[in-house]
């Protein structure tokens, strides 16, 4: 073969390689170029049968179309695939703005009230609180007699009181009226020092605007040799400014009674409104948010603790009023509802844990 | 509690403001709820003269007057026909509010004639329904003073809240002592005089009671006033009684009325000629009645105090007097009880016959026994010197009660319980003006409490007094001791439980709900509750009647409420309380969750991606298992009972049990009939966990077990059973497991399918077996050994065949 005829066959499977529109055609080109018995190969093998002086400069030639050939095939090869793909990849495009499911943890929600729970508890087992329970449906003696609260005593008239019929022993168990019984069963069941909270759901025969039958308060015990007024105040303005996340509040003790605490003491918060927002911390206006004292001489005697030697104080505070003077609802009613776009609205996501670490309200 | 500025001073002399006095009650206990200042409200009404008046040229029934204000000349259009030259009034310049209209005054023109203001009647301040004509006032008035004082307005009302251990408060002398006593005045001598009686009493009064019922009312004074004129109170009587809120009747009345107030002494005034022989305190007797001051009939019993004549019960005693008997404006001769009513008795009455009166409320809280017969002089001045009359001596039946003992007051104490350090001088200078006797020199003293103050019997209520006088803001704010440097946690593993399923639970989608601990007696029933020891008696409604047996009837039925709403699909939980008994340890928590609608793990309603399943038990299964799982209780440790309770679908429910006596949970989807008779519809599924059923963990320490990690390949093989239509999968895949516990690591059960090529009645059921070698690779016949063991096991366990 001459050396134009092999000029002639390169520029044609060079042709051909450029005219292939598709990966298969190219193959086709390549094998009947490259493939064994391919028109190149098959010159390839011509070399053996040559006479040497031809051989190296035939050979030579040959050589160049092949490598000339593979990487026409190569470069082809390289452009046929990447538009392959591109046509598949544009048939597979998928319309990325369909909104997706965002999974539970986006639809469920913990209650306001668990929340709040939880917000108290951290700051108080930080300050050595542990959490003490009791029942929702109580004695007499528990819910009363042993908080200094006897018998035709006019307080009880405040209570609204739910009761049960008379037991076997004479007695009507009542529904709670206030954590306070937990006090009791506290200091029945345990010796000082004690420091412990107990959040609770508390029943009232009281039903309007701003009262549910039921509702939910946390009451503070500490009990040992020296506690007295200086560190209750301590402990509810610091833990008014941790609950509200605030640097410094605003305070007003007013004198006051409890029949379970002496002396006893309303706490009044200082706050501003701001549109329909509350801001505690702020402003000069007065919300009352709980009730506290040093706790009863009587108390103690009823659950067999000397007064001579122990004292302390207790506070009681509405978690659900707490709750709303945080996160801003504007309705009791709501929280036992059941509604979930109320829940949805007001919960908290189930992540939202509340740590010290990384702030109540995260 | 409500009284007035001019009230407070002549039992207070102070400087004091309002708001000064305001401040200081609240922070001593007697927290002021309101203070209503009349002047306030009238501020820009001005005493003003009209200078001139003539006829509207445009309106026959129309005045244009000139009006003198002080400051200007105005001239204002005026329709009163008593308007005229020379006359004193009300006026109101533009710019004023004026309530009894319910407008603000603008400058306006009257059939074509300029108006700048207005003179007002008595209606238009909301004084009074006056309104036929402007208020014409006395012709020295001072023309630019404020109308509220030419009116007698300028006198602020307080309202205050008394608790109930200060009944000393409930009289406006008690509440002039306190202010005192907290630096804000000195209290004003009391200027009660005896009244010398000029004839004997002839009204005999009695005590008739038994030795031990004698405390019902143990003192009992009154005298005999005749010739009285009754009829109007005088104006300032009248008006502080309005003030305060209640209505003069007559004189006689009004004067019990305000020493009442004034005193925190409640009397009563009989109409001597209605009496029949001697007036007596005594026990009702069975079937009595009287007609009371309120107009109502009520029945007595032998428990009340009742004070009866020869012939009838007058009235009860502390409570309430009788219709029959009461003072008319024709009432001439007057009989003035003073006496003293137990408190527990007093209240135990009123309670028993539902009467609310400022007689009950005071006596209740217990009246000052040493002023019956002070109170009673100070009825007698009033008497004389407002209806005029004779009065005769005083008759007394039984004695004042004991005084109570004094007691040892450690003046140390109020340190020791307040962190308050004060002079022991200011501390003696306080108890002084409340009343309070110190004896002794050291720091250990005896104290006597005055007779006005009930609650002081003991050491620890006079550290309260001083805490009150001086202020808790005077009390330095004091560190709770830390515990450790770093807090322990407190929670206990029960607690800790609690809250980590219920954010597990919401994490699996599921809302957070708290309802009602109280259910409908109905609903209580349909979930195995409903015992009598668990039904309140005094309900605020019949929905809110009976303690929960589960939270099951509350969720339920919220999830009705919600579809009702629009809300079709959507998942509830509740973590709380329910009850079995009425005693404690009958109290038991559980978490309980309800799937409605569309509602699964992945989501809940329609979605492109796919419509989430209809609530149904395996979905809710998986929420009950992955919440145990979490509490340490794998699903592999989970026997599922078919013991689901009755309102659970019978064939779509199950028990989760930890051996055959713990039941942990129960989960299903409920039964029609349930969801009939609560209003709600399916799809629902519900689950109940047990929390308090869960042994405590058996874990100590923080480490892990080792992981058991092989480097051996593990080896996977699949099984096809056939097996009959009720086997329990569950059966099988426990078989397979239990083949060879050493070597099989894993049964995950695949496929279910029953249709083509599975005969009626049956199915097949597919698993996958993981061989975990731990020592070296096993051998193909190891494997096949294994297989077979997995087949033996099935089949023996399920009777079923190994498919083809």
């Amino acid at each position: 073969m001459s050396a134009s005829e092999l000029d002639g066959l390169k520029t044609e499977l060079l042709g051909a390689i450029a005219q292939a529109s598709d990966l298969s055609t190219l193959e086709e080109v390549r094998i009947s170029a490259l493939g064994k018995k391919g028109r190149v190969s098959a010159l390839m093998q011509r070399l053996g049968a040559m006479p040497p002086e031809e051989r190296r400069d035939f050979g030579q030639a040959v050589n160049a179309v092949k490598t000339a050939v593979a990487a026409a095939l190569e470069t082809k090869h390289a452009e046929l695939a990447g538009a392959a793909t591109a046509a598949r990849l544009a048939h597979e495009r998928a319309d990325v703005t369909l909104p997706v499911r965002e999974g539970p943890l986006s639809e469920g929600r913990i209650h306001p009230v668990s929340q709040v729970t939880d917000e108290i508890t951290e700051i108080f087992a930080d300050m050595g609180f542990r959490i003490a329970e009791g029942p929702d449906i109580e004695t007499d003696f528990n819910n009363f007699t042993a908080l200094n609260i006897p018998p035709d005593h006019p307080a009880r008239q405040d209570h609204d009181t739910f009761y049960f019929t008379e037991g076997p022993d004479g007695t009507r168990p009542v529904l709670r009226t206030h954590t306070s019984p937990v006090q009791i069963r506290t200091m029945l069941a345990d010796k000082p020092p004690l420091r412990v909270i107990a959040p609770g759901r508390v029943y009232r025969c009281d039903s309007d605007q701003t009262h549910t039958p039921m509702f939910h308060q946390v009451e503070g015990l500490v009990i040992d040799e020296e506690t007295h007024l200086g560190h209750l105040k301590w402990v509810l303005e610091e833990f008014c400014k941790a609950f509200f996340e605030v640097p410094e509040v605003k305070m007003r003790f007013r004198a006051s009674h409890f029949p379970f605490t002496e002396p006893s003491m309303e706490v009044d918060i200082g706050y501003a409104k701001v549109g329909d927002e509350l801001r505690i911390g702020e402003g000069d206006r007065w919300l009352e948010i709980l009730g506290c004292g040093m706790v009863h001489p009587n108390v103690l005697k009823a659950v067999e603790l000397d007064p001579k030697k122990y004292q302390g104080f207790a506070f009681g505070v509405g978690i659900d009023r707490l709750a709303m003077l945080k996160y801003g609802m504007p309705d009791l009613r709501a929280f036992f509802a059941g509604d979930l776009r109320w829940l949805k609205h007001y919960g908290f996501a189930p992540l939202s844990v509340p740590t010290l670490a990384a702030g109540l309200s995260n | 509690m409500k009284f007035t500025l001019a009230w407070l001073k002549e039992h207070l002399d102070t400087e004091a403001s309002v708001e000064e006095i305001a401040e200081t009650l609240t922070r001593i206990g007697l927290e002021v709820e309101e203070v209503f200042d009349p002047a306030t409200a009238l501020k820009d009404f001005r005493v003003a003269e009209v200078v001139n008046a003539e006829k509207h040229p445009d309106a026959d029934k129309l005045q244009v007057l000139e009006v003198d204000t002080g400051k200007d000349r105005l001239q204002v259009v005026c329709g009163a026909p008593n308007a005229r030259a020379g006359m004193k009034g009300v006026f109101a310049p533009v710019g004023t509010y004026v309530p009894g209209l319910d407008f603000t005054l603008t400058k306006a023109k009257i059939r074509g004639v300029e108006s700048n203001g207005m003179m007002v009647s008595e209606r238009e301040l909301e004084l009074s329904d006056e309104h036929s004509g402007i208020i014409e006032l006395a012709p020295k008035t001072k023309v630019g003073s404020p109308a509220a004082k030419a009116l007698g307005l300028d006198d602020a009302v307080f309202d205050i809240a008394i608790t109930p251990n200060r009944p000393d408060c409930l009289g406006v002398r008690g509440v002039a002592r306190d202010l005192a006593a907290a630096g804000l005045g000195k209290l004003k001598k009391s200027t009660i005089k005896p009244v010398k009686g000029g004839f004997e009493n002839p009204i005999a009064i009695k005590l008739e009671f038994a030795k031990d019922t004698a405390s019902a009312c143990p003192i009992f004074a009154g005298r005999l006033a005749r010739g009285v004129k009754n009829g109007p109170s005088p104006d300032w009587l009248q008006r502080r009684l309005r003030a305060i809120g209640l209505r003069p009747i007559n004189a006689l009345v009004d004067i019990t009325n305000y020493i009442s107030y004034d005193r925190g002494r409640p009397l009563h005034v009989y109409d001597a000629d209605k009496l029949t022989g001697a007036v007596r305190a005594r026990l009702g007797k069975p079937g009595e009645k009287f007609t009371a001051l309120d107009g109502k009939t009520y029945t007595v019993d032998e428990a009340m105090c009742v004070i009866a004549d020869e012939a009838n019960v007058l009235g009860l005693g502390g409570v309430m007097g009788g219709e029959e008997t009461g003072c008319t404006d024709a009432t001439t001769n007057v009989f003035i009880e003073s006496a003293y009513f137990d408190p527990k008795r007093t209240a135990r009455t009123g309670r028993t016959l539902n009467i609310q009166s400022d007689a009950r409320f005071r006596f209740e809280r217990g009246v000052d026994p040493e002023f019956v017969l002070p109170g009673l002089e100070l009825a007698t001045q009033m008497v004389t010197e407002l209806c005029g009359g004779n009065a005769s001596q005083v008759t007394v039946a039984g004695k004042t009660p004991k005084p109570k003992p004094p007691f040892k007051f450690d003046m140390t104490l109020i340190g020791r319980l307040s962190g308050l350090a004060l002079p022991h001088r200011d501390i003696r200078r306080k108890f002084a003006s409340l009343g309070v006797k110190l004896e002794g020199k050291t720091n250990v003293l005896k104290a006597t409490a005055p007779s006005w103050r009930p609650d002081i019997t003991a050491a620890v209520d006079l550290v309260e007094e001083v805490v009150r006088l001086t202020g808790v803001d005077r009390v330095p704010a004091t560190p709770l001791t830390r515990l450790a440097g770093v807090a322990a946690p407190v929670l206990t593993e029960r607690q800790a439980r609690q809250r980590l399923v219920r954010r597990l639970l919401a994490s699996r989608g599921l809302v957070e709900a708290v309802t009602w601990s109280f259910v409908p007696l109905a609903e209580a029933r349909l979930f195995g509750g409903g015992q009598p020891e668990l039904t309140l008696d005094n309900p605020i409604s019949t929905e809110l009647a009976q303690m929960r047996p589960s939270m099951l009837p509350g969720l339920i039925t919220a999830a009705k409420r919600n579809r009702d709403r629009g809300f079709v699909d959507g998942a509830l939980f509740e973590l709380g309380q329910a009850y079995r008994g009425a005693k404690p340890e009958d109290q038991y928590v559980a978490a309980t969750g309800v799937r409605f609608g569309q509602s699964a793990l992945n989501g809940s309603g329609r979605h492109w991606s796919g419509a989430a399943l209809a609530a149904e038990w395996a979905a809710v299964k998986a929420d009950a298992i992955a919440a145990l799982s979490a509490l340490g209780v794998g699903q592999a440790n989970i026997q599922i009972s078919r013991e689901a309770p009755q309102w659970f679908h019978p064939g779509r429910s199950g028990a989760l049990k930890l051996g055959p006596k713990v039941t942990l949970g129960v989960f299903g989807e409920l039964h029609p009939d349930t969801l009939d008779a609560l209003g709600a519809e399916a799809p629902m599924a519900a689950f109940e966990l047990f929390l308090d059923a869960l042994p405590a963990s058996k874990r100590k320490g923080t480490a892990k077990p080792a992981l058991q990690a092989s480097d051996l390949q593990a080896v996977r093989r699949d099984f096809a059973f056939l097996v009959d239509g009720d086997t329990d999968a569950g059966a099988l895949v426990r078989a397979a497991a239990s083949a060879d516990r050493a070597l099989i690591a894993e049964v995950n059960l695949f496929d279910m399918f029953t249709g083509q090529g599975v005969p009626e009645g049956k199915k097949s059921l597919a698993i996958e077996v993981t061989l975990q070698p731990r020592v070296k690779t096993l051998t193909d016949a190891e494997i096949d050994a294994v297989a077979e063991k997995v087949v033996a096991a099935v089949v023996k366990a399920t009777g079923g065949e190994l498919r083809g």
